[in-house]
């Protein structure tokens, strides 16, 4: 009478998830008979598990979308690419944070579980197939992101942040799932696609109220995970509460799984009512633009003015959004690769700078770099004018797609609003440039580095990154295109 | 009016009147009981939906469990309940503001376009099983991924756990069971021998041990 049937070839679309699952759990083991001392075991056997998952992800992608475990889990160009780009920015967290944490005594193998089990989480969140995948996808990210930030239990402004973040992220979530519940009852059917075939998205269909009451939560929901304001009130506190590393990863890892569970619910389920959704993302965009350039001119910290920048920047990133064609998706997926690229390299920097009792968090702490170390200073200073949009950074180029992504959806005045606060932003930004060459240091002696040459490598690699793929940008940007090309027409 | 829509009326009745109650008595303890009530008025209007697996469940995870380790809480904690009161009064007109906005909202919603809902066929009564076999079978079939993902969910809940509870404290005197098990009689106890039989030749003279 039960009817179980099971594909065998399930298993191999997940392979990537199911191994990186099968990894976590043996470093998870592993890590029970190590020493302290021999903690980095588990940081090479992490960035193993990640290169591993990366490499499956990539040889393993089909040529058409798949889809898996009854539509469950899709797999297909948009989820490889943000996929890889996800492992890679983890693997920038556990280089980067590593000294850091030591210093901090959160160098423990919870740190690492919780960072794999959450890109685990966004793994699946990106593919998700269904409401229900995207919603636990969600909780696996959110939930080890709020042990994160607590991590460092003694400080009270990692307290504080990770209760902001944990009761403003349940509410999101709920938020979410009441959305998700009117898509339900609208059409009867958990699966995305399923959900866009069976919707009757004209002006006087049957359902359509409840249609769009439930996109008014989604839009919300998603709006709170990539901190668009005005539901950005968490961002700041956790961004400056949460230690630099786990700063790093919410800054960078899950703003692409934002993306994905994004483009994954506006386009796949709901891209009938694109109509509504522009018109909601336009107004977060130009609200997101104005409120994060303005308010981080104030900033003082380092941490919280990058926060404020995270802001306008999902500004920008809605702006793509507003184009709904997978070519506005295109530049806006192209221009959160670009960003998390960017804030990798100031967070690394700040890490780089950041010693025990000593967090290097505060823009005065940047006074004089050059003097001190002029190659860290070069560094840093190509990751400020690119996050401005300076040209030929890559930063540049990424606002240049989509601002035409906007221009061609005939949204002229969301082009002029984004330029306006891009040239506001450009004071903040360039503020810390002028620190970090005209002022004198506080200290005259050379900045001390940390022993961990690897992570001065991959640093400066990323640094230099910036500027060739500010040169080199077309082959990503294709990359993208194609991409969302082939997975718009799956999913349609 | 058939005897399922009186009762179901009696329970939504007895749900929503134990909801209000949580929130209206003065005592912890009886609001906890209350909110007992409301999870068992909930779990009859479900059993009344034919969904008796959700309804048993209800009944054991959240009463049984849920509420008893909520009532040790509130009795062991011995909350001073008056302080607890004060701003109730000053807080009611925003309260009541929010909650009129809210009911207004969800009548637009539901109220409105209550006859444009879908009402979706009973999977487990078209399968011709009970609503447990089919909830089953749904679980381990069709959404077999998402259920293996909500145990890692649970996972994850535990290691997080760890980092942010376990502290090493130094100075502190505890058993080792291990040991305790592994001890012999002569690790403890040293038989002396001794003739039984000698007299005392000096008093004052302490005895060997």
């Amino acid at each position: 009478m039960i009817n179980i049937a099971f594909n065998p070839n399930d298993l191999v679309t997940v392979l990537p998830e199911l191994f990186l699952l099968g990894a976590t759990c043996a470093i998870l083991l592993i890590d029970l008979f190590l020493k302290q001392a021999q903690r980095n075991l588990t940081h090479v056997l992490s960035l193993l598990a990640l290169a591993v998952t990366a490499w499956l992800v990539w040889s393993g992608s089909p040529a058409q979308a798949t889809s898996a475990f009854n539509g469950m889990f899709v797999r297909d160009a948009v989820g490889t690419v943000l996929k890889l780009f996800i492992l890679l920015t983890t693997a920038l967290v556990y280089v980067y944070g590593r000294l850091y944490m030591r210093d901090r005594k959160l160098f423990v193998g919870e740190l690492y579980l919780l960072l794999l089990f959450a890109t685990l989480g966004m793994m699946l969140l990106v593919s998700a197939g269904s409401l229900v995948t995207v919603y636990l996808g969600l909780e696996l990210l959110t939930l080890s992101s709020y042990a994160l930030v607590a991590l460092n239990r003694d400080s009270v402004m990692s307290s504080e942040a990770a209760i902001k973040y944990f009761v403003l992220g349940a509410l999101a979530s709920g938020l979410l799932l009441y959305g998700m519940s009117m898509l339900y009852g609208a059409t009867g059917t958990l699966d995305l696609a399923q959900i866009h075939a069976a919707a009757d998205f004209s002006v006087g269909g049957a359902h359509r109220n409840l249609l769009v009451f439930g996109l008014v939560f989604l839009v919300v929901g998603i709006a709170f995970k990539l901190g668009a304001v005005p539901f950005h009130m968490w961002l700041p506190d956790v961004y400056q509460g949460a230690p630099t590393a786990i700063t790093l990863f919410i800054g960078t890892a899950s703003k692409l799984a934002a993306f994905g569970m994004a483009w994954r619910l506006l386009e796949v389920a709901m891209g009938g009512l694109h109509a509504q959704w522009t018109l909601m993302l336009a107004i977060l965009a130009a609200i997101s633009l104005a409120v994060g350039n303005v308010v981080a001119i104030a900033q003082t910290n380092l941490k919280r003015m990058l926060a404020y920048s995270t802001i306008s920047h999902v500004g920008f990133v809605l702006l793509g959004f507003v184009n709904a064609t997978p070519a506005g998706y295109a530049s806006a997926m192209f221009y959160m690769i670009c960003y998390a690229l960017m804030t990798a390299v100031a967070f690394g920097v700040i890490l780089l700078l950041a010693r025990a009792g000593f967090e290097a968090e505060e823009i005065v702490d940047f006074k004089g770099l050059n003097q001190r170390n002029p190659w860290y200073a070069g560094v840093m200073a190509i990751a400020m004018f690119s996050l401005a949009g300076v040209p030929p950074l890559f930063g540049f180029f990424a606002k240049l797609m989509v601002l035409k992504a906007v221009i061609d959806a005939g949204q002229m005045w969301l082009a002029i609003v984004a330029i306006v606060f891009a040239i506001v932003g450009l004071f903040y930004y360039l503020n810390v440039v002028k620190v970090m060459y005209f002022d004198e240091p506080a200290e005259k002696n050379a900045l001390p580095l940390p022993a961990d040459t690897g992570m001065r490598w991959v640093l400066s690699l990323n640094g230099l990154a910036l500027i060739a793929l500010g040169i080199g940008w077309g082959p990503l940007l294709d990359w993208c295109n194609q991409a969302l090309l082939a997975s718009s027409q799956f999913a349609r | 009016m058939t005897f399922p829509l009186i009762c179901f009326y009696l329970f939504a009745a007895a749900t929503t009147l134990a909801a209000l109650a949580v929130i209206l008595v003065r005592n912890p303890v009886h609001a906890a009981l209350c909110l007992v009530l409301t999870f068992f008025s909930a779990a009859c209007t479900w059993l009344l939906a034919d969904a008796e697996f959700l309804a048993i469940v209800l009944v054991l995870v959240y009463v049984g469990a849920v509420m008893v380790l909520f009532l040790f809480v509130v009795m062991m904690l011995d909350v001073d309940i008056d302080p607890l009161r004060e701003g109730f009064i000053r807080a009611l007109p925003v309260g009541l503001l929010v909650a009129a906005v809210m009911l207004a909202e969800m009548l637009a919603l539901i109220g409105v376009r209550v006859m444009d809902m879908p009402v979706t066929p009973d999977p487990a009564a078209a399968a011709g099983v009970s609503n447990t076999t089919w909830l089953a079978s749904a679980l381990f079939s069709q959404y077999l991924l998402p259920f293996e993902v909500a145990a890692l969910i649970l996972t994850v809940a535990i290691i997080a756990a760890i980092p942010l509870t376990l502290r090493h404290r130094t100075g502190v005197r505890m058993q080792n069971p291990g040991k305790q098990v592994l001890v012999r009689p002569q690790d403890r106890l040293r038989i002396v021998k001794m003739v039984a039989t000698k007299p005392a030749a000096t008093s004052g003279e302490a005895p060997t041990p």
